[in-house]
């Protein structure tokens, strides 16, 4: 027997639903029908009344789960992709991000994001929103990579008082097994050392984290490089402690995402291990993103449209070669 | 009609303008950093919500023009004053500022300036209610006014609160002006009231300068939805007697709509409706006014010697809680 990723997402929240009555779950098609990815399956039948479909109305969704939040309760919202977020845009950043510092009252509320791309799902099933949310105060943003933390952020995430954006990736959801939920006890705001090395180190986070193991493992294979992999796995906070203590033993520094190349993640990562740890660096920092264009539909551009462990390989390449 | 209630309603009419017209007269003193919005010619329609509610059951989320509902619910003038003034000691610590207030504990939530989305966040107050079992006899409701229910918010909370047949009620005050565009360039049906048979509410109209057709058909919509016939929406006609705001005249408010019926004012309605029907006598509305007047200008006064908000001194953290010992 093993666990996917996506098991864990629905063994998370079958524990919190049976654990905490002030939870429940919000989402288009989540109820009988189980979520677009299963990740609620089973769910309604075992928590009756507390799995509710919702109508295809985003901004709706969590301006309820908002309201529900003030008063106590502890909602877990699905975007059925987390492109569809967008129409949810306002009522995540205007009610949920403002509302601790403007009121003092804080919203326990948990979306979760099916985030990423996946061969053949195109533009609008496909994106990786968690530097928008990540820019706003008021938001925390986590980006699990494994089975582990996909449970245990989860669960993390929902304890928390404040709005919580959980970006899972679906690439991961059936891909990414485990024999069994194990954890290392690492809480939100803390990255993890995925792997370590001493040439360069890759930051990454999401499905990422996987994309950097292979090139890592091929450098090593090829030239005996020892490439050090960084999972953040929360973008927002963001742990610069681990960062920078990975840059002070390596030098170089490949901030890696799978998001598009303006902005973002890997450009608040450089931009800080350049202000904060600038005399670490024995190489100009590189960042590796999607290609910046709308993420294609058909598997061979979208294989090329997000780095592969080719393309990080290549910039890996550069980087020690400096 | 119950007598308590509606000389509860006209006493949050009077307080209201009393309060509103001080503010003014405050903003253009310079006194006041940030708008002003005036719900003068609205009171009528707000109060009769605001009164037909319960502070401490109900939920109550008053938008830009409901200061008259906001009084009748409960909310004390120093709250508005010192929100207005900046004063620290205000619900919002002067962090946000004039109709952006409200204590969400007290099931008043505050209200941001993205028009419709107050609709889902009360119907999710109601949500969590039934969740925890105790909605029985709890009405939530929210205020709009004709250009919120453009808003693609306004569309999807409607419809959710229907869909989950909550006990709410929404009241959409259509003053003919969202700022300052008129009807015709913000929807194209006939009656907005049309709309709550095509979201799959009750619906009820009303003339909003008539205090006590407010009160009856405020007060019925608000009771038909704590009685158990699902959410409600009410469209009152009316016009808003002020600018947007008061850094705005509101000439392009033609004259003859203003001569119209549309714009009396429903406190001057009120004043004569309330005497007629033996409610009140002028001689307790005059010792009302003059009450009202000094309540007022206790809360600006002491408001405005409240300290203001110390940059150095601030909290700046949006999160509450601190991870590895560290502000989000």
């Amino acid at each position: 027997m093993s666990v996917t990723y996506v098991d864990a997402i629905r063994e998370a929240q079958e524990t919190l639903l049976r654990e905490d009555p002030r939870v429940f779950l919000y989402g288009q098609d989540i109820s009988k029908f189980g979520g677009a990815f299963k990740a609620t399956k089973g769910l309604a039948e075992a928590f009756p009344g507390r799995v509710l479909d919702s109508p295809i109305s985003e901004d709706a969704m969590i301006g309820m789960a908002v309201g529900a939040a003030i008063e106590g309760m502890r909602p877990i919202v699905e975007m059925q992709f987390a492109d569809f977020s967008s129409v949810a845009f306002n009522q995540i950043v205007n009610q949920a991000a403002t509302h601790y510092y403007r009121t003092g009252v804080p919203v326990p509320l948990t979306v979760r994001l099916p985030s990423g791309g996946t061969p053949g799902s195109g533009p609008f099933h496909s994106q990786s929103m968690e530097a928008i949310y990540a820019h706003y105060p008021g938001l925390v943003v986590v980006t699990p990579a494994t089975v582990a933390d996909a449970y245990h952020m989860l669960i993390d995430a929902v304890a928390m008082d404040d709005p919580v954006v959980y970006c899972e990736h679906k690439f991961l959801y059936r891909w990414l097994k485990a024999p069994r939920i194990n954890g290392d006890g690492l809480p939100i705001g803390k990255a993890r050392i995925t792997r370590p090395g001493k040439h360069a180190t890759v930051v990454a986070y999401s499905a990422m984290v996987h994309e950097a193991v292979r090139a890592a493992e091929r450098l090593r294979d090829e030239g005996g490089w020892e490439i050090e992999v960084v999972d953040l796995r929360s973008v927002k906070p963001l742990d610069m402690d681990t960062v920078l203590a990975s840059v002070s033993r390596t030098g170089r520094l490949l901030a890696l995402g799978e998001a598009f190349p303006w902005g973002g993640v890997t450009a608040e990562v450089v931009a800080r291990v350049c202000a904060e740890g600038f005399h670490l660096l024995d190489a100009p920092p590189r960042r590796l993103n999607s290609r910046d264009t709308p993420v294609p539909y058909h598997p061979k551009l979208w294989a090329a449209h997000r780095p592969t462990p080719e393309s990080i390989c290549i910039a890996l390449r550069e980087l020690l070669s400096f | 009609m119950d007598r308590e209630y509606v000389r509860d309603m006209f006493r949050a009419m009077l307080k209201a303008r009393l309060l509103e017209s001080k503010l003014s007269s405050l903003y253009k003193a310079g006194k006041i950093v940030g708008g002003v919005y005036l719900g003068k010619g609205q009171e009528a329609v707000s109060a009769a919500l605001g009164a037909s509610l319960v502070k401490g059951r109900d939920i109550f989320a008053p938008l830009i023009r409901d200061q008259a509902g906001r009084t009748a619910f409960g909310e004390p003038l120093i709250d508005c004053t010192r929100t207005y003034l900046g004063s620290v000691l205000g619900p919002m610590k002067g962090r946000d500022g004039n109709i952006h207030r409200g204590r969400p504990l007290d099931g008043m939530p505050a209200m941001i300036s993205h028009l419709g989305a107050q609709v889902p966040l009360v119907g999710g107050m109601l949500m969590a209610r039934r969740l925890k079992g105790c909605l029985d006899g709890v009405v939530g409701a929210t205020c709009v006014g004709d250009g919120a229910t453009s808003t693609g918010a306004f569309h999807e909370g409607v419809n959710m609160v229907a869909v989950e047949r909550l006990p709410m009620v929404v009241v959409v005050s259509n003053n003919q002006f969202a700022y300052s565009t008129p009807n015709d360039r913000q929807f194209a049906c006939e009656d907005l009231l049309d709309r709550a048979k095509g979201y799959g509410l009750g619906g009820h109209a009303v003339d909003g300068t008539d205090p006590l057709a407010c009160a009856r058909v405020i007060g019925r919509a608000v009771a038909l939805a704590r009685g158990g016939a699902g959410p409600q929406m009410v469209v009152a006609r009316l016009l808003r007697l002020s600018g947007h705001g008061e850094h705005d005249d509101g000439s392009y408010v033609p004259g003859d709509l203003r001569g119209s019926s549309l714009g009396r004012d429903c406190l001057e309605n009120g004043i004569v409706q309330m005497i007629d029907a033996g409610f009140s006598t002028v001689e307790e509305i005059e010792a009302w006014q003059l009450e009202y007047a000094d309540e007022v200008q206790a809360a600006v006064a002491q408001a405005q010697q409240e300290p203001t908000p110390d940059p150095w001194h601030e909290d700046w953290r949006a999160c509450s809680v601190e991870l590895g010992g560290k502000a989000i």
